[in-house]
């Protein structure tokens, strides 16, 4: 179909605006001196695919994306930053490379083979959308016919739970016996706004 | 049949194609078709007894005797056999063709076996003699440094022998011929540690060696001419009357002949028999007595109707007439100045073989060749006897010994039985064949053998009374008078007594076996062959030779007795008998020894020698030295210039190629994972991008 | 709507992340960039899911498997980040070039 047709059609208008919105906030997520500001903004491309999984109908993925990704990912990413002392637009060190031109060159070459492999594969033909009760089906494809990768992932998430406990705890040897239960993991580092 | 051919008075079986002998059925067919056992089972006993020999309990001396054992109940079954039913058997079986002839056919060389007369009765010998022989073997060498190798090397000659006078064609016999030299040189060598020993080992091959080169060339002519090697094809040749042969039939003779003289030990082959003697006695007993040195006699018997046949052989009799007279006389001399018992048996030994070749030449088939039967009894038994001897006193010589029949009895009477066989008293077998030859001799001196043969004759019977003297010197210095010796001399375990009684049984009744016009068994026996030997028979015993034979025994052994009858101890004593001129000439040997020596050994030894080493050393060696050192100058070039300069310089290189490449590659490394990430994207885009266009 | 509506964006977004990957110096920012990287892969995956007709929604599920996967990633990530910032009191990756030839 044309451009023309395509913008004709309501839903393709929110699309747009939905897509500039998040590629705006990407490019401040990758761009931005102020990395809070950079997690903030992964917020918004976030919330812009959620966006567009309602309108494609798949409706727990988009609350899921929104309870997971956005609710804990990103929160986990703020305490990093945190803990780590992230440089804060204040800091004289840049954030970024000097020469950048191999990182863009390499991005761009990225995106020109992604967009016409994709594209030349599937035509520009209007999706096929199937009935509805997706979460009901979902529920059922996730615990009739992939149950076994479900699992897997279960283990992964275990793997990653304890892995995460472990990898990040300070040795329990360094620290002074006078101080705090040893298996936190983390909090009693000094201010990071120092 | 039996009975046809002898009891006609004065007959003669003329040569020509048997109708007596045949190919034998059913059982008896079975036991000449299977006959090709016999020579193997001693051959494989040898490969036995060298790889396992020492492990056994008797240390191979079992798998020998049972070799023979084999051979010997084997040959007595074919003896009767025969008896029954006369065989003429034969079998090949083709190994190879040669393109050879001169016509442009081939040679074919063939492995077989014969089952007639001739061959049973030596297989009979050989089989039983050897079987006491080995038995007796086992106590004479017991310790021996090198037991179980003895009886390795006494099987193969036994093999060999038994090959030999299995062979029906004459590449075949020379095989076997070559077999029994190879175990004489082994067996006389023995104790090789002794340096005499080698030598007597080397001089029985050398002679026979040069005898042999008449027999190859006998051999090459006959199969060149005859087109074939085997001896009925050579004999139906001489039969037809075949010209070819008849044109070479003389050259022929003499060559086979002259290969009969070495093996045999006629005058001027002998000198290597009395040497012989350096091997153990039951080497001497079974190889240089009753066997091996009976090959050449064996060959004259099996070529006979050939030496028969006019315009083929027949004009060699004389020569072997004459061969033999000399070989008994001459023989039989120098055995009554031996100190060494054994060399006096040696000598007597070439004085028989002198008779049974002299009956060959008398154109006496039965003569010569029941000589040779009753001959293996007796001397193998009086050889056995001496080993007795010589085990209990330890030494060799006569002059050590005395008076022992009191300590050895068995020893003494087996002795004193060969004796009297040999001089050739009646009823000892000794008699039978020696009275034989005389009446085939005599006959032949009535019938075209003229004055020669009457000549012989009278050599003949004066060798019967040289003989009986001898042998009554020797039975009276050893057994008669006071013992010489040192220590105490005791008669030999049974393993050894028993060996002697049993050939002495069969010295003293094996020549009833031929008893002229009554019982001429042994006749009949010899006759059974496709090609008939056509020698005369005597109708009966002619006593007026019997008598005078014995007469001659019977002198001989009393001049014996009275010269050195209770031994005339003291050594002056014995002086006293040495006739002037004859004895330093016999104790000499005739200087034929020493006419070898100085005419033939001393310039191979010497010039001969040194030129051939002068050649090896600077003309051969100097070529091989030159190859060498041009090969390590080479070489030395290859390396230095080739590999050193060239091949390492390449491979260095490329090493150092490879180590710079590396040290520039390793920039890649930095270390900083973003770039590797930039790396990877971009690759995984020139993937894609290569798939999407090349599809 | 289109599929291929979707998947240009998502390549842009990807390509994006990619960028930030390459040219962030801080480790935390990198692993920001990653999840922008994830983020574009989910939308890809629930756009095929939706639109191709799936009636077993394979799209989404791999979806949701993606954001299980991407969460205990950026757990782990961060605790390593953590691990050495504390040992190194510095979060830039430049520093890491342990691995240096």
């Amino acid at each position: 179909m044309s451009f023309g047709d395509w913008i004709g059609q309501s839903e393709n208008i929110v699309f747009l605006v939905i897509g500039v919105v998040m590629v705006a906030a990407g490019w401040w997520v990758v761009t931005s001196r102020n990395l809070v500001h950079a997690v903030l903004m992964l917020v918004v491309a976030l919330a812009g695919s959620a966006a567009l999984f309602l309108m494609l109908g798949a409706e727990f993925v988009a609350w899921t994306v929104v309870l997971v990704y956005i609710g804990a990912v990103v929160v986990l990413f703020l305490f990093g930053l945190m803990i780590t002392r992230a440089p804060l637009r204040r800091d004289p060190v840049p954030l970024d490379h000097r020469r950048r031109w191999p990182a863009l060159a390499v991005a761009a070459a990225v995106f020109a083979t992604l967009a016409y492999a994709t594209t030349a594969f599937f035509g520009w033909a209007e999706g096929t959308a199937v009935e509805r009760n997706l979460t009901g089906d979902l529920g059922e494809a996730l615990f009739r016919r992939f149950v076994i990768p479900f699992e897997a992932v279960s283990f992964v998430l275990l793997a990653a739970l304890i892995g995460g406990i472990v990898v990040a705890r300070k040795d329990p040897m360094e620290s002074d016996p006078m101080e705090s239960d040893p298996k936190e993991s983390d909090p009693k580092e000094s201010d990071p706004r120092e | 049949m039996t009975g046809m051919l002898s009891f006609a008075a004065l007959s003669t079986a003329e040569g020509g194609h048997a109708a007596a002998a045949t190919d034998p059925s059913g059982f008896l067919g079975l036991l000449a078709q299977g006959a090709w056992l016999i020579p193997v089972v001693p051959l494989l006993a040898v490969g036995l007894i060298v790889l396992f020999g020492k492990r056994l309990p008797f240390k191979g001396w079992e798998l020998a005797e049972g070799a023979l054992a084999f051979v010997a109940l084997y040959s007595i079954a074919l003896l009767i056999g025969n008896w029954v039913e006369p065989m003429a058997f034969e079998r090949h079986v083709e190994i190879a063709r040669v393109g050879l002839l001169p016509g442009g056919g081939s040679l074919v060389l063939e492995w077989g076996w014969v089952v007639d007369g001739l061959s049973i009765m030596m297989y009979f010998v050989v089989g039983v003699v050897g079987f006491f022989v080995f038995t007796y073997s086992k106590g004479y060498m017991k310790g021996d440094v090198r037991f179980t190798w003895f009886f390795a090397a006494f099987s193969l000659f036994a093999g060999g022998m038994l090959v030999l006078v299995s062979s029906p064609n004459t590449i075949q016999l020379i095989v076997g011929w070559e077999l029994v030299g190879l175990a004489s040189y082994l067996l006389i060598g023995h104790w090789w540690e002794d340096h005499a020993n080698n030598a007597a080992a080397i001089k029985a091959f050398i002679v026979n060696k040069v005898a042999d080169v008449g027999l190859f060339l006998g051999v090459i002519i006959a199969a060149l001419v005859v087109g074939s090697f085997r001896f009925t094809d050579l004999l139906d040749a001489v039969e037809a009357g075949d010209s070819a042969l008849a044109d070479v039939g003389v050259w022929v003779g003499l060559a086979f002949f002259i290969g009969a003289m070495g093996k045999s030990a006629q005058w001027p082959f002998h000198v290597w028999l009395p040497d012989a003697m350096a091997g153990p006695t039951p080497v001497s007993s079974l190889m240089h007595a009753a066997t091996m040195v009976t090959a050449g006699v064996y060959l004259l018997g099996r070529m006979f109707p050939f030496y028969q046949a006019e315009g083929f052989g027949a004009g060699l009799k004389p020569l072997i007439l004459v061969i033999g007279a000399l070989t008994l006389f001459l023989g039989g001399l120098v055995a009554l100045v031996q100190d060494d018992i054994k060399k006096v048996l040696a000598y007597s030994t070439v004085s028989q073989l002198g008779y049974m070749t002299a009956a060959m030449g008398a154109g006496a088939y039965t003569a010569g060749l029941f000589h040779l039967f009753t001959h293996a009894f007796f001397k193998g038994l009086l050889f056995l006897a001496a080993g007795s001897v010589i085990h209990a006193v330890h030494s060799n010589n006569m002059s050590d010994m005395g008076g022992l029949r009191r300590y050895m009895p068995k020893t003494f009477w087996t002795f004193v039985i060969g004796s009297l066989a040999l001089a050739g008293i009646v009823p000892l077998s000794g008699f039978w064949s020696k009275d034989e030859i005389l009446a085939s001799l005599y006959y032949d001196s009535q019938h075209g053998g003229g004055g020669l043969a009457t000549f012989v004759l009278v050599l003949a019977v004066a060798g019967a009374f040289v003989t009986a003297f001898y042998m009554a010197r020797a039975v009276n210095l050893t057994f008669f008078g006071k013992y010489q010796g040192a220590g105490h001399p005791h008669e030999s375990p049974r393993v050894m007594t028993y060996p002697l009684i049993g050939l002495a049984a069969l010295a003293a009744v094996g020549g009833l076996v031929n008893i002229p016009g009554a019982f001429p068994a042994f006749t009949d026996w010899l006759a059974a062959r496709v090609h008939l030997p056509g020698d005369h028979h005597a109708a009966a015993l002619n006593l007026g030779l019997a008598a005078i034979g014995t007469l001659a025994a019977l002198a001989g052994i009393a001049v014996g007795t009275a010269i050195f009858g209770r031994q005339r101890a003291s050594q002056r004593e014995r002086d006293r008998f040495r006739i002037p001129l004859l004895y330093p000439l016999l104790e000499h040997k005739y200087y034929l020894d020493d006419l070898y020596d100085y005419a033939l050994v001393r310039p191979i030894r010497g010039p001969v020698a040194r030129a051939t080493d002068w050649s090896n050393n600077v003309i051969i060696d100097g070529v091989v030295n030159a190859c060498g050192a041009a090969a390590r100058r080479l070489s030395a070039l290859v390396y230095g210039g080739l590999d050193q300069r060239g091949i390492d310089l390449g491979i260095n290189a490329a090493a150092a190629a490879t180590g710079e490449a590396g040290g520039a590659l390793r920039r890649v490394q930095t270390g900083k994972v973003q770039q590797y990430a930039a790396a990877l994207f971009l690759g995984a885009v020139l993937l894609v991008v290569g798939f999407l266009i090349f599809g | 709507m289109t599929v291929n509506q979707f998947l240009i964006l998502g390549a842009l977004l990807f390509s994006l992340g990619v960028y930030g990957v390459l040219v962030r110096r801080n480790a935390v920012a990198v692993l920001l960039s990653i999840e922008l990287m994830l983020a574009a892969v989910n939308i890809n995956l629930v756009a095929f899911g939706s639109l191709l007709g799936d009636t077993l929604h394979t799209g989404h599920v791999f979806a949701l498997f993606v954001i299980t996967v991407a969460a205990a990633e950026v757990g782990i990530g961060l605790a390593i980040v953590i691990l050495i910032f504390r040992n190194r009191s510095s979060a830039n990756v430049d520093e890491l070039d342990l691995m240096k030839w």
